[in-house]
């Protein structure tokens, strides 16, 4: 019966606070756009092999061409055509070394190949043809980006001569790539389609959302009732204060799934990701999600005696957890001692869980570590966060 | 002989090393109006805050309707209502989701709130915003509604801790008459809270003059006029349009005056003791070539009363004579121990 009351009273105080909500436009618009934001921040600023399509690139062909008789043309002519044919960049032709620094440096070009003056000789004699590629250190992204797909280019011309030398050399070969290549990788994701950095992206957005709207909105909001006196009219009224909390963070709740779920529609519909496994079971996750970190939330509300620094101690944690929990970077690609200290927060699971689930197609007995870990994160929070707020309410 | 409605025990209330609520104990009788005055940072609020049990005591105690406010808070908090210096309003809320809100969290049964919001908002003459929300309110009209709101669950014990703070005079009057109505009507105990005399004199039937967290003085408001009146304390209003430094500083060096605020260039109200004080001041005012054009003494009020308490011990404890109080004593000396 007892619970049954503080069950009305938490539901009194949520809906009290979501009609608050939905009468403020302006808050409610910014909390439409703020996913949407999010969404289309992270998944059109990080590089992606579309982003390369614009490269411009220097190449001088320093190459004396040694011997070359009229009407043929040399290796190096032969690869600046190559490069020429290529849609994904902009040459320059120029005539130096020097020439690819100075561009670089006044920022003309985002790259460039320099094609030695041996080259040509080089091959003739047997020995290996070496490309330099020159790469702007101030854009390590680009930098990385550029030798990796020159890399790969050449890889590819290389190859073609290798196979026109073989077939010339050995003429009854039948796959002269075998020959070069006898080893070759084939990519395939444990579910079919091609995985994107979105689809990385998406699920922790999803989570870390859930998490900021619980985390800022719930201090904010007891901060703030404190703050214009109103808190004092539930405080007096004999219900159980622990409904006040409650309800607060039902409420805050409420708002981080309905962020959640705009995430999650805009991801399918817009940037095309794909849910593999059950949507009760994502939105189960998200709601273990906010019960794992309620409990800090409630513990700075106890603490901070006003809005402001309420704000600012939650920054100051959320921060961290949003870099550290592998939302935008895999944990496994950290340092250890980082990995260690990202296994202290309950956002890595919720990640992890809800990435497996909607990536990957995962059922909970998949998922069961992450969900005893988010439930046994909650568990000690709530019960170290309850008493807090009971003894910190009346002061 | 009534029973006493609150009983407060010694209370104390202290943040790290200040004590706001030093040592209190008084007595409210079941169904009376019983004033606290005192100046802003007495202790008032802090007071009310622990019989309302929003904050615990350090020590001490005290009872309303029988029950501990700390050990049976529950029980208290079914008996009380509150109107505290902050509104109690959803801004975003109308006057009825409002009431409506509160309401439920008392538990008060549906068709009983029905009947409550419709009597109490004409009560008010806010009917006809009750589909409004409290945002677009005036100061006067959300401080109607913020009454009316604590009076929903029909508690037994009403806390107003300066009700008519920043109203305007009109409401002000308006929410004094409705304080009276409501506590003839119902039998409510009230305990209010104010730094204007006016109202404490007008509504309450005892006043105790809290300063300093302590209760200088308890007593029925004719009674504690008495203190002045009926003790050696008068007050002289004088008209003096030669008025300069030189006389006020005469007048306040004098070892029989307790107070001297000036209220315009050449008007001043003189608190003084002693039988001869009239005589002493008069000839000190003309020893410095004071013309006197008007003198009169006149009914002590509250204001007297409180400068003839608290005035003390502001000397006591400064070791310095009262500074001129250039707009009265509530305003500047009030203010000046503002801590």
């Amino acid at each position: 019966m007892a619970v049954k009351l503080t069950m009305y009273h938490v539901y009194l105080v949520a809906r009290k606070d979501l009609t608050e909500l939905f009468r403020n436009r302006l808050g409610l618009a910014m909390l439409i756009i703020m996913p949407i934001f999010m969404m289309g921040m992270v998944g059109f600023i990080f590089p992606s092999n579309q982003s390369l399509g614009k490269v411009t690139l220097a190449v001088a062909n320093e190459d004396q061409a040694y011997g070359l008789q009229k009407g043929q043309v040399s290796t190096s002519g032969l690869l600046v055509t190559y490069l020429n044919r290529m849609d994904n960049f902009t040459i320059t032709q120029v005539s130096s070394m020097d020439d690819v620094r100075g561009m670089i440096q006044r920022g003309e070009v985002e790259g460039g190949i320099v094609i030695p003056a041996n080259f040509t000789a080089s091959l003739a004699a047997g020995r290996q043809g070496t490309l330099i590629v020159v790469t702007d250190q101030s854009n390590p992204q680009m930098s990385a980006l550029l030798q990796g797909a020159m890399t790969a280019i050449f890889h590819q011309i290389g190859a073609s001569f290798a196979e026109q030398k073989i077939e010339s050399l050995i003429p009854t070969i039948k796959n002269p790539l075998a020959v070069i290549q006898p080893l070759t990788v084939n990519t395939q994701g444990a579910v079919p389609g091609n995985f994107s950095y979105f689809e990385f992206m998406a699920p922790g957005i999803m989570a870390m959302n859930v998490m900021m709207s619980v985390m800022t909105g719930l201090p904010a909001a007891i901060s703030h009732e404190r703050e214009i006196g109103t808190l004092d009219g539930m405080m007096v009224a004999p219900i159980n204060r622990l409904s006040i909390i409650l309800g607060k963070t039902l409420a805050q709740t409420m708002r981080g799934l309905l962020q959640g779920t705009l995430i999650l529609i805009m991801a399918v519909t817009l940037f095309g990701v794909t849910i593999q496994g059950s949507l009760p079971l994502i939105f189960g996750l998200l709601l273990l999600d906010v019960f794992s970190f309620v409990g800090i939330g409630i513990v700075i509300t106890s603490f901070a005696k006003d809005q402001e620094t309420a704000t600012m101690m939650m920054m100051t944690i959320m921060f961290p957890m949003m870099f550290l929990s592998g939302v935008f970077f895999p944990v496994q690609q950290m340092p250890w001692y980082m990995q260690d200290v990202s296994k202290l927060i309950p956002l890595s699971y919720a990640t992890t869980a809800l990435r497996k689930v909607l990536v990957l197609g995962a059922g909970i007995p998949d998922i069961s570590s992450e969900i005893a870990v988010l439930a046994a994160f909650g568990v000690v929070f709530t019960a170290i966060a309850i008493p807090l707020f009971k003894r910190n309410m009346t002061r | 002989m009534r029973m006493s409605e609150i009983q407060v025990n010694d209370i104390v209330k202290k943040f790290g090393d200040f004590t706001a609520v030093d040592h209190i104990s008084f007595d409210v009788e079941e169904g009376e109006i019983f004033g606290l005055l005192g100046p802003n940072g007495a202790g008032k609020s802090t007071l009310i805050r622990m019989l309302a049990t929003l904050s615990r005591p350090t020590s001490g105690t005290a009872t309303i309707g029988g029950y501990d406010i700390v050990k049976e808070d529950s029980k208290v908090r079914t008996l009380i209502g509150l109107v505290s210096e902050k509104l109690i309003m959803y801004e975003r809320l109308t006057a009825e989701e409002n009431l409506r809100f509160f309401g439920k969290l008392y538990g008060v049964p549906e068709d009983q709130m029905k009947k409550s919001i419709v009597e109490l908002l004409e009560l008010v003459q806010m009917t006809r915003w009750k589909d409004v929300q409290v945002g677009t309110f005036s100061t006067g009209m959300r401080q109607r509604v913020n009454i009316i709101r604590a009076l929903l669950n029909k508690p037994r014990v009403l806390f107003l801790d300066e009700p008519t703070l920043g109203l305007d005079p009109q409401t002000t009057v308006e929410i004094r008459e409705f304080i009276r109505k409501i506590n003839k009507e119902n039998g409510m105990t009230v305990i209010l809270t104010t730094h204007m005399m006016a109202e404490a004199d007008m509504l309450c039937k005892h006043i105790g003059i809290v300063d300093h967290g302590k209760v200088a003085a308890l007593d029925t408001s004719s009674n504690l006029k008495k203190l002045v009146s009926g003790g050696e304390g008068t007050v002289l209003e004088f008209v003096i349009p030669n008025l300069d430094s030189g006389i006020l500083t005469t007048l306040k060096s004098l070892s029989c005056v307790t107070g001297v605020s000036q209220e315009d260039p050449t008007h001043i109200m003189v608190h003084a003791i002693g039988a001869d004080a009239f005589d002493i001041i008069i000839d000190s005012v003309r020893a410095q070539n004071g013309k006197i054009t008007s003198v009169s003494s006149r009914e002590p009020t509250l204001e007297d009363v409180f400068l003839q308490i608290t005035g003390h011990e502001v000397r006591d404890s400064a070791t310095q004579k009262i500074a001129v109080r250039r707009r009265g004593f509530m305003g500047g000396g009030a203010r000046s121990r503002v801590r």
